[in-house]
């Protein structure tokens, strides 16, 4: 589930607000968007892949809240992985691009 | 379009309202305006991110058009469906699929090159295949109302002529008058936290069955993915890969990822956690896999795992019709329901046409939504536009069954939706009514169904966010009675239906089940077209 929206690294482009496909966040007036509906959240990731400066971390546990903080998050290095993976972001090339998806599909058939 | 803004709704019309904007709701979407007619698409989430196939990726059934090719992609999953697809329908779908996936070719989407620098066009990842979507039906004129979805459809003595909903994020309630309607909601997965559907929650079914449309191929309901018990990747593919394991280390005999998957049932059902591990990828293809989905290594790096050389604890989650194969009956080529105005897409429409009572992977699934979303948004466009000036004069009404009234949400309201969801829940997931199929199960099941649904019927629903979770409970509720009514009516095993007490496929019910009702559930069967027996 959703666990952190980063206050330091938030620049309060609501994206997270307009794109969560459950409507798990409220927009703030003057602040960073708020998690108001934690128990929505499906784990789906894309409000991550949508965030702009890595703001957010979505846990993997889809059941329940790991509970895991900011600073955590900043010591280990995962906040942002996913979109990095996926290649969005200034830079970087879309992974939907990368040879290794003809690769897969001669060597495994999917 | 007309847009008034007044009293905290909204009140738009067009020729063409499209419910859905996954796949195969874009996909009608932009067909649609291509024929030259207005329309708008209503997203229950937000168009670009909402549902089964935006978070993942995909595999496509894109075949050249050569004969023999073909032939070998329609007879590959005809057995395992049970024969109950149609050679015509596999044709027109292979065809349509081939032609947008070299749109999308041509239409930016980043295709990898191949060694002679051609585009390989057999996959999607859903992230960008979807942000691209949104870009091109926007591109094309169309309105996007996102965090809208629909309560119910509109409709007078000619037919449907629209749906009025919620804007979850205002609160305002919304109604669009439109000639004609595409139901592209997806399918159901009863809120099981399967990737990406918790929004697939059976609202069309109800919606189209309350106009009047019935509904095909429910028994082909049970599908389970494979899934990390601390997880919502559902991509079953990947365990092929996959040994399966008790606590103690030792091997979960016939456990797999294909037929297998029964046993890893048996043992959850029996209390034993299975732990799965995908020491059977070979070291060259690990890269490989790490980016052909690249969110199904995310829960292992986030917690430290690597899954292929250590155990981690596996569940089966439900996907329901999102994988399995049933949904509204589709009664024409252009999609349509039978019922004047009314057209289904996607998950939310049947895909026995293409896959008769089975799905593998997700390459026929993404087909059918590019496909029949397409076929839906021409043939509602066609419809609408030969409506003429007559379409602007109607008054429809609403046909929701229970009554849907203005105003505040009562205290208890979001409770007692809860409650309903979790009621259908406990007779939907448990593998030993849903998967290993009974007829004393699924009658215990239905008479407990058919109470919930007596029980919500008749309820006061408020057009509020709220409401439309009471909506959503009643959505599953009838979902799960069509279900366990058609699965009590195949008296075999066929396809993924399988029934405990009739282990074997009889030739006899080589026939599609159909079936519809609200407080009367009822089930008929209708022959699949003689030229399927051919292949």
């Amino acid at each position: 589930m959703i666990e952190v929206i980063s206050a330091a690294r938030c620049v309060e482009c609501n994206q997270c607000v307009a794109v969560c496909p459950t409507n798990v966040f409220d927009r703030v007036e003057g602040g960073i968007p708020m998690i108001a509906r934690q128990k929505d959240c499906q784990t789906c990731f894309m409000c991550e892949l949508y965030c702009p400066v890595d703001a957010l971390y979505v846990a993997p546990d889809s059941e329940g809240v790991a509970g895991v903080t900011e600073a955590e998050l900043e010591r280990s290095g995962l906040i942002g992985g996913y979109r990095e993976k996926v290649g969005w972001g200034k830079g970087r090339q879309p992974v939907a691009s990368h040879e290794y998806m003809i690769k897969l599909a001669a060597r495994a058939g999917f | 379009m007309s847009n008034t803004v007044r009293q905290g709704s909204v009140h738009l019309s067009a020729d063409v309202l499209v419910l859905g904007g996954g796949p195969a709701g874009t996909w009608a979407a932009l067909t649609a305006a291509a024929k030259g007619v207005r329309v708008i698409l209503a997203d229950k989430g937000y168009c670009g991110s909402s549902g089964a196939t935006a978070p993942s990726g995909t595999g496509v059934w894109y075949v050249q058009p050569d004969e023999r090719l073909r032939e070998e992609a329609k007879a590959s999953r005809y057995q395992m469906g049970g024969q109950l697809a149609e050679h015509r329908w596999m044709n027109r779908v292979l065809e349509r699929t081939y032609a947008n996936m070299n749109r999308l070719g041509v239409s930016g989407y980043p295709f990898p090159l191949d060694e002679y620098g051609n585009q390989y066009r057999r996959s999607l990842q859903g992230p960008e295949y979807m942000k691209l979507m949104r870009k091109l039906v926007k591109k094309a004129g169309v309105k996007i109302l996102d965090h809208s979805p629909a309560l119910e459809l509109l409709a007078d003595e000619h037919g449907v002529a629209g749906a009025s909903g919620v804007r979850v994020q205002g609160g305002e309630t919304w109604s669009v008058l439109a000639g004609a309607v595409v139901i592209a909601t997806g399918g159901c997965a009863f809120l099981s936290r399967a990737l990406g559907c918790n929004v697939l929650t059976g609202d069309g079914y109800l919606l189209a069955a309350e106009a009047g449309a019935s509904l095909s191929g429910m028994e082909f309901s049970n599908a389970y993915a494979i899934c990390p018990t601390f997880s919502s990747i559902t991509k079953t593919a990947y365990y092929s890969y996959a040994s399966f394991y008790y606590e103690d280390g030792s091997v979960v005999e016939g456990a797999g990822s294909k037929r297998g998957r029964s046993v890893i049932a048996r043992n959850l059902q029996a209390g034993r956690q299975v732990f799965a591990k995908l020491d059977q990828a070979p070291e060259d293809i690990r890269p490989l896999l790490r980016v052909g989905q690249t969110n199904f290594f995310l829960p292992f790096d986030r917690r430290g795992i690597d899954p292929f050389t250590e155990a981690f604890p596996v569940t089966l989650r439900l996907e329901g019709t999102v994988r399995g194969t049933g949904g509204i009956r589709i009664t024409d080529e252009q999609c349509g329901t039978g019922v004047p105005g009314l057209y289904a897409a996607g998950d939310a429409a049947t895909r026995e046409l293409i896959c008769g009572g089975f799905t593998g992977g997700g390459s026929h699934n993404a087909a059918w939504a590019m496909s029949s979303g397409s076929f839906a948004g021409e043939g509602a466009a066609a419809y609408a536009a030969a409506l003429g000036s007559r379409a602007a004069q109607r008054t429809p009404s609403g046909l929701s069954t229970s009554p849907l009234a203005e105003g505040e949400v009562s205290r208890g309201a979001a409770v007692a939706a809860a409650e309903f969801t979790a009621a259908v829940q406990a007779e939907v997931k448990p593998y030993d009514i849903n998967l290993f199929r009974t007829g004393e199960k699924l009658t215990s099941s239905l008479s407990r169904l058919d109470g919930l649904w007596k029980e919500q019927r008749g309820r006061e629903i408020t057009r509020t966010p709220e409401g439309v979770k009471a909506r959503e409970a009643q959505a599953m509720t009838a979902t799960a009675r069509w279900m366990y009514n058609s699965a009590l009516a195949r008296t075999e095993t066929r396809g993924m239906h399988k029934r405990e007490d009739y282990k074997e496929t009889d030739n006899g019910q080589h026939h599609r089940l159909i079936t519809g009702g609200l407080d009367e559930v009822w089930t008929g069967r209708e022959e699949v077209a003689k030229e399927s027996v051919l292949l």
